[in-house]
């Protein structure tokens, strides 16, 4: 419970999330299922609804929806059908949308989610398989709307949970959680600038007055284009609901329910124009369509291909790798790139070391190529040994890091880049003597400085360094540098 | 020679041993249409330019020793709610007027790879609502038996065009009597295939549960050479079945020398009972059964006990479907659209408003009504339920009985203009048809005799599911032994 | 089931986007509500134990395998269009925000 002025209140929220299945071709047709391409360029008579056209199931759309009820730990129905959603709009070609009533895909599943270092279950009520509505386009325009039909016809799951998240956090958690686990199931890209991922929330509160309890009316909210927005939003949400309570004491009923647009803009969600009648959808079993009856078998056979989810995933890292909260999503947030540590680890990478190359030089060459570590061109096995020199001391970090360059450039074995390059790590003291005596004796006043105190010290001590380092092209091992030139400098 | 008498099998065999070149048999087809479908009114399109160039085209791989398919060179007339490439595809509605689809309806890619020549679109009531084709919105088509007669509908155009000898075949589309009853009431031979026999897509969508697209002939061996060409498994079309639920069987075998020697004819006394069968209807049915008898056959009484609530049952089902089909002539993609709409739902209202006819409106708002808040599950879930009954009532029957046959209509065709005012009267006259298109079956109409009148009557042949072999096979013997199908209107000999 | 008012008639026109006159609003009221009388029979028939025929055929599991092919190009896709701006299909200006009534 929280507390705003004398009221006490509970934040309910319940999710309703549109995901774009990654399939080759759309729903019903097999036009590209493609973003960004040339306005109704991915169009044929079937998504444009042409006369005498009829839909027919993409198998790998219903095999995306359940690999994710499956992960969400969901029932399969035994028989499913699709629905015919009626209501015209010019972005829906047959002012039909197939969509699922009554008998969806899955329900009664669940997700975890991290909450305060804790997992939390959420519920998920119902997920179903539809087909998305094509993009009308305003901006520009005055009088018109501009209607673009490559988006009709592609493949959306839709889960719903029940209201079981409880503040912003939570909604921002499990968009996050949900968007890594379609990513990790290679469903979808989830990219929701892209609008591959759409979350609508439908936020009311639980307020006690005076001993009272009051629930607010829902408000579902709309147009987020990504989990700060959405974030932000319920926020908002929270405070107004909590205003307008106070100011009118309005409580949730039959039919309330209101619609709110996000405006980022302003920060603010807003009444959505009141439509002109409540929807009658009028659903009917589509008559086009044959009802669905997933086999015992293939359903086995998708479960048992399941991965280890993020969620699970990430806490491993974490326990088993030592990597610490804030840096485990750079390895584990791409599904390749984690198989990728993991495929390093078992060629025998030492694992402190792995992990560091990774969050560090690898993580940096990813972002510049704009792509994930996984993608970069160098095998597992190439990264355990890098990983490995440097823990045999073969090579230091920033040496590491220039072999990490080359090897981006060239298909060639770390350990023989270092040796053509002369990039071995000189660890034999006698050699490293060699130089620290050297540097010695042309720095008198240097060494003068290394022997007195504080920052004049450090900063002494911090040139030798650098000029053995410097006089052994970087190759000197600095552990033993550093042992030397101490030993050297208070025996002088 | 007089083309116009020659059947279809006549034809592809004459043109194949080149006895006949597929040229000149367009040129008559073109011909004889430009003559006579003034009077008629069978057709809304005809493509000259077109067929004249396929024929040539076939003509060209016949002479280089081509084989062009098994109805090369065969002029096909296809209703004009079947889409055809390029080519203006109405479906006798104002708000398809000027509609080209952009692609060939799976029929019409069967039968252009069999080497067919469609030479026309026919006429039909708008959006196949209808039994009289008094609901075209673009022409009004005659019985050619009788030029003040409806020739019946929804495919009047299709089945008068080959009464009056345009075409020896055509296509139409059956979703509760809409080929058999035009058959009847124009004297030819038509038959509504198993749903699932043939392919929908491109067939424009009333009542998807119901429709299919069904051929038009003089007798049953040309009904039976169409349906080689346009049956089959299409995997664009999901209610299409798969030839591991029910494989194509040859049609043609079995119906030279028709054996129905044994077989069991079902009679169901709810059809025979009705009030409003007419008296010479219900005798040259009689007559034909007894011929039917003659050939070998048994009858049988059978009982369809639902019979009385097929009508409702799929009027419920039809408009609902119907209503959610038509939804997209909203003059967004294509199609008629409103000048000057204020806004969108003035576009939707008044495009729709202004383009669809009366009858169409009718069924739209009944199929909205029966689907909306409140009353889905007393009208709509109602009528899927009875459906059950009426399915099992069927097959209880082919328990019992190989093919049961009735009258395929009450009434032999009337005037035009009779029964415009009343559509539940009109409704009412499709008894017999509706309930095959429910229990989703075959079924045939073939002709037997004329009324004194000197209209057409019709004797429908229902089967079993898939089993249009056993269906062909009774008309095929009945048409053996009676000549009812070589009988012709005057204007079919002009 | 009571009589079909003009009242219901009207909605159901709005539901399915029909403009009606007064004229055939009350036509359409009185025919409908003849055909709504005489389906009412079906009330005679216990339908209690019975299961809906949805579907004509008893398919179930018909797919599609996952392979795209190129649409069929925005110019024959726009050929019908009654009011085009290629590549788009225009419409009166949209007013409402956010998605469509989904």
């Amino acid at each position: 419970m929280q507390s705003s002025g004398n009221l006490q209140y509970r934040v309910i929220v319940g999710m309703e999330i549109h995901i774009h299945l990654a399939t080759e071709s759309k729903m019903f047709c097999p036009c590209p299922n493609r973003f960004g391409d040339e306005p109704n360029s991915n169009v044929c008579p079937v998504c444009l609804g042409s006369p005498g056209v009829l839909p027919v199931m993409n198998r790998r759309a219903v095999e995306y929806a359940l690999r994710t009820a499956l992960a969400l730990k969901c029932e399969i129905a035994a028989f499913t059908k699709w629905d015919r959603k009626n209501y015209y709009y010019p972005d829906l070609p047959k002012n039909y949308q197939i969509s699922q009533y009554d008998l969806p895909l899955a329900q009664h599943g669940v997700m975890e989610i991290p909450v305060d270092g804790q997992l939390k279950t959420v519920r998920i009520r119902r997920l179903h398989l539809e087909e998305d509505a094509a993009k009308l386009l305003h901006e520009g325009l005055v009088a018109a709307s501009h209607v673009d039909l490559n988006r009709a016809g592609t493949p959306l799951m839709e889960i719903v949970t029940e209201p079981d998240l409880a503040s912003a956090d939570e909604a921002h958690a499990f968009g996050s959680e949900l968007r890594s686990l379609v990513r990790y199931l290679g469903v979808s890209e989830a990219n929701m600038q892209q609008g591959q991922m759409r979350l609508e929330p439908n936020v009311n509160l639980a307020i006690v007055r005076d001993g009272q309890e009051y629930r607010t009316p829902i408000a579902e909210v709309k147009n987020l284009g990504s989990l700060r927005a959405l974030q932000r939003a319920v926020e908002f949400e929270v405070q107004r609901q909590l205003d307008e309570f106070e100011r009118t004491g309005a409580t949730m009923q039959m039919g309330n329910k209101s619609t709110r647009g996000w405006d980022e803009g302003r920060g603010a969600t807003v009444l959505q124009r009141e439509k002109e009648e409540a929807h009658d959808y009028r659903y009917f079993p589509d008559p086009d369509l044959a009802p669905v009856t997933p086999e015992p078998v293939w359903i086995e056979q998708v479960r048992s291909e399941l991965p280890e989810l993020p969620v699970h995933r990430r806490r491993r890292f974490v326990e088993q790798f030592g990597f610490s909260e804030k840096d485990v999503g750079t390895v584990v947030d791409d599904r390749a790139t984690a198989d990728l540590f993991e495929r390093a680890l078992a060629a025998g990478a030492p694992v402190r070391n792995l992990a560091n190359q990774f969050i560090s030089f690898w993580a940096m060459h990813a972002n510049q190529r704009g792509v994930p570590i996984a993608e970069l061109p160098v095998p597992a096995e190439r990264m355990a040994t890098l990983a490995a020199m440097v823990e045999q001391g073969t090579v230091n970090a920033t040496t590491a890091a220039a072999i990490a360059e080359k090897m981006l450039a060239e298909d060639t074995d770390p350990q023989a880049i270092a040796e053509r390059e002369n990039l071995v790590q000189v660890s034999d003291s006698s050699e490293i003597e060699k130089l620290v005596d050297e540097v010695l004796a042309a720095n008198p006043q240097a060494v003068a400085d290394a022997s007195s105190e504080g920052k004049k010290q450090k900063k002494a001590f911090g040139f030798l360094t650098g000029q053995v380092m410097q006089k052994s092209r970087g190759q000197a091992n600095p552990k033993i540098v550093n042992e030397l030139l101490q030993k050297k400098l208070r025996s002088s | 020679m007089d083309l116009s008498q020659l059947t279809a099998k006549q034809i592809v065999s004459r043109i194949k041993s080149r006895e006949l070149s597929a040229t000149e048999v367009i040129k008559h087809t073109l011909d004889r249409i430009e003559r006579l479908d003034g009077q008629v009114g069978a057709f809304l399109s005809v493509h000259r330019e077109q067929a004249a160039a396929r024929a040539r085209a076939i003509d060209d791989r016949l002479a280089a020793g081509d084989d062009p398919g098994p109805l090369a060179g065969l002029p096909v007339a296809v209703k004009d709610n079947i889409c055809t490439r390029g080519a203006r595809t109405t479906c006798a509605s104002h708000i398809l007027e000027h509609y080209q689809p952009p692609y060939d309806a799976g029929v019409v890619e069967r039968l252009e790879a069999a080497g067919a020549v469609i030479v026309g679109k026919t006429n039909l009531d708008e959006f196949a609502m209808g039994s009289t084709t008094e609901n075209s919105g673009l022409g009004q088509t005659r019985n050619p038996w009788e030029l003040d007669h409806v020739p019946g509908g929804s495919s009047g155009g299709s089945a008068a065009a080959v009464a009056a000898r345009l075409t020896s075949v055509s296509l139409g589309s059956d979703t509760g009597g809409s080929i058999r009853q035009p058959a009847g009431f124009c004297g030819v031979c038509g038959l509504k295939p198993t749903y699932g026999r043939v392919s929908r897509y491109g067939l424009v969508a009333f009542g998807s549960s119901l429709d299919q697209i069904g051929p038009f002939a003089t007798d049953v061996h040309d009904i039976a050479l169409l349906l080689s060409a346009i049956a089959g498994h299409d995997e664009r079309d999901s209610t299409s079945v798969p030839p591991t639920m029910a494989a194509t069987p040859d049609f043609l075998a079995g119906l030279d020398n028709a054996d129905i020697k044994g077989l069991k004819v079902g009679l169901p006394k709810e059809y025979y009972g009705q009030a409003g069968l007419d008296a010479e209807v219900s005798h040259a049915v009689g007559e034909a059964i007894e011929q039917i008898k003659a050939a070998g056959a048994e009858t049988v009484e059978v009982s369809l006990p639902h019979t009385d609530y097929a009508v409702a049952c799929y009027y419920l089902i039809a408009t609902a479907e119907a209503s959610s089909n038509l939804a997209r002539y909203d003059g967004v993609h294509y199609g008629y659209r409103t000048p000057s709409p204020s806004d969108l739902i003035d576009l939707y209202s008044r495009s729709r408003a202004e383009a669809f006819g009366d009858e169409v409106k009718r069924r739209i708002m009944l199929g909205t009504y029966v689907l909306s808040a409140g009353y889905y599950e007393a009208y709509y879930l109602k009528a899927l339920k009875v459906r059950t009954l009426i399915k099992r009532d069927f097959e209880r029957a082919f328990g019992e009985v190989d093919v049961i046959c009735s009258p395929v209509s009450p009434t032999p065709a009337f005037r035009i203009g009779e029964t415009v005012d009343d559509p539940l009267a009109m409704y009412l006259s499709d008894i017999y048809t509706i309930s095959a298109n429910l229990a989703a079956i075959p079924g045939l109409s073939v002709p037997c005799g004329l009324s004194r009148a000197g209209l057409p009557i019709g004797l429908q042949i229902l089967g079993r599911h898939f089993d249009e072999p056993t269906v062909l096979r009774v008309g095929a013997a009945y048409q053996a032994r009676t000549d009812h199908h070589r009988q012709r209107p005057p204007i079919a000999s002009a | 089931m009571a009589e079909l008012t003009q009242e219901q008639v009207r909605h159901v026109a709005k539901l399915a986007r029909l403009n009606l006159s007064d004229e055939q609003a009350r036509l359409f009221a009185r025919q409908l509500d003849g055909i709504l009388d005489y389906v009412e029979k079906l009330n005679q028939l216990d339908t209690a134990d019975v299961e809906p025929t949805a579907h004509a055929a008893p398919l179930r599991n018909v797919f599609r395998e996952d392979v795209a092919r190129p649409g069929i190009g925005s110019e024959h896709v726009l050929a019908n269009a009654p009011d085009a701006e290629p590549p788009f299909f225009r419409v009166p200006k949209v007013l409402d925000l956010g998605d469509s009534g989904a």
